[in-house]
């Protein structure tokens, strides 16, 4: 057992990896947002009475769910450039962070929808809102509130999964790791540091998550 | 155009009017040929056995329910014509339901300045204005910073009344309104209701209440089946039913009382 811990080199790197830190949640808050817009319009989009656009949403969110995300950054970031579209490393990261996340979220959100009770629609179309007002201000908030924990957990999983995108060179803390083991070869220093940093990561969103509940959706309720 | 001058009380066209509106779930008929013709300042009190179409019927004329045939004209619009006229029905017709529905996330008041706002146009201080004054009239105006589930049903349902009543209605539907409420607070609902009544309002109300259809009903309608079987002044309809699927229904629920 010849390996002496020398923690000096995350010392040194420091400011590396609260650089990737930043990338991480960068990533992920984009991801998160792109994710929560396609969540909601995807519902919505579900629950259309067009036909094609329904089937469009299922395929969807069957195809995202049933590939490993690993080849859907790969699909984006190497084929279709052949296609004619290039984007670049972090764009790429945020889109397939994005359409991963917002695959789940619109299945979770719509549990959420249907556990509204129908009266609740019934009583905006009454009062003369549109359809899609009444989704938007009667139904989205309690139907959000219904699913919140899953919908977090999910985020906090995509945030997780921002790793990954450290394979198309995306800058963010996985990648930023990777470089300073390969200069310095201290993998377990190294790679210690991080999970913690990735804890810390996640242990500040939920308590950002946690924050935003009490804010908006504490109403009382039976 | 000379009006029939044989009921000049009616001589105006009628706020409601429904002609031969025919709907089926699948292929069970839920109404028979429905003809209705509802004056403006009338109170009318539908009733009959559960599953007869009372609710059905009302619910057709906010388009809620759609039917098949048949048509319905409410304030000289018929969404036959233009089916984009069921928005400006909708504006034009208020409705209570049975289970309250407020919007759970929204104070009392954003309750009932929702619609105005997002559906009239309103300004937010004259929505407001609008919205303590019926909260007032419904003697609930000092809870209007609660959330729905802070308040007793009776509350509730009052709130309903006046979020409905905000978007100043010309007709105003009541779907079993006191159905879900404790008995102690069945009371504080209809006298709101009688309150509305006595103030003009246009009323289609779908109840068993018969002490509130004896006291406000111009006219009782009983239902059994999708078909309207009778139609009277409420004195007549209780002393002496016609029908007798209407005389089996007063001896059942007079029973009780």
């Amino acid at each position: 057992m010849g390996y002496e811990l020398d923690f000096s080199v995350v010392w040194e790197h420091l400011p590396e990896l609260l650089w990737g830190c930043l990338g991480t949640l960068g990533l992920a808050l984009s991801g998160m947002t792109l994710a929560m817009i396609i969540g909601v319009l995807g519902v919505f989009a579900r629950g259309s009475n067009m036909a094609w656009l329904r089937r469009l949403v299922i395929a969807f969110i069957e195809v995202i769910r049933n590939t490993p995300f690993l080849v859907q950054i790969f699909f984006l970031y190497f084929a279709l450039p052949s296609m004619g579209l290039k984007l670049n490393p972090t764009v790429t990261a945020i889109i397939a962070l994005g359409l991963n996340g917002g695959a789940y979220a619109i299945e979770i959100i719509r549990g959420g929808v249907q556990s509204i009770h129908k009266g609740q629609v019934e009583a905006g179309l009454a009062l003369g809102l549109h359809k899609t007002q009444v989704f938007r201000l009667i139904v989205l908030k309690p139907a959000i509130r219904a699913i919140y924990p899953s919908l977090t957990g999910q985020f906090i999983m995509l945030t997780l999964t921002s790793s990954i995108c450290t394979s198309v060179a995306a800058y963010e803390l996985t990648s930023v790791a990777q470089r300073i083991e390969s200069d310095t070869f201290r993998s377990f220093e190294v790679y210690f540091t991080v999970t913690l940093m990735y804890l810390a990561i996640s242990w500040m969103l939920m308590t950002a998550f946690a924050a935003i509940s009490r804010q908006y959706f504490s109403y009382p309720t039976r | 155009m000379t009006p029939p001058s044989s009921h000049p009380a009616h001589t105006e066209q009628p706020l409601i009017l429904m002609e031969a509106v025919e709907k089926w779930y699948g292929s069970f008929q839920a109404l028979k040929s429905v003809n209705l013709s509802v004056s403006k300042g009338e109170k009318i009190v539908l009733c009959g056995p559960s599953g007869s179409g009372k609710s059905t019927l009302i619910r057709c004329i906010n388009h809620l329910e759609v039917y098949q045939k048949g048509r319905i004209v409410v304030d000289g619009i018929s969404v036959a014509d233009n089916p984009k006229a069921i928005d400006i029905v909708r504006q034009e017709v208020g409705m209570v339901f049975q289970g309250f529905n407020l919007f759970p996330h929204m104070t009392v008041l954003q309750n009932c300045m929702l619609a105005p706002i997002r559906v009239r146009g309103t300004g937010k201080a004259e929505a407001e204005a609008t919205a303590r004054q019926y909260l007032d009239r419904v003697h609930i105006g000092n809870q209007a910073d609660k959330f729905p589930a802070q308040l007793s049903g009776g509350q509730q349902q009052r709130v309903a009344i006046a979020r409905a009543l905000c978007m100043q209605p010309k007709v105003m539907l009541f779907d079993e309104p006191t159905s879900a409420l404790d008995p102690e607070m069945v009371k504080e609902v209809l006298d709101t209701m009688i309150g509305l009544a006595q103030d003009g309002m246009t009323m289609i109300c779908v109840t068993h209440e018969m002490g509130f259809a004896r006291q406000v009903a111009d006219r009782v309608i009983f239902m059994a089946e999708g078909e309207i079987l009778e139609e009277a002044a409420p004195d007549t309809f209780f002393r002496s039913p016609s029908h007798p699927r209407a005389k089996q229904f007063l001896g059942e629920i007079l029973a009780h009382h």
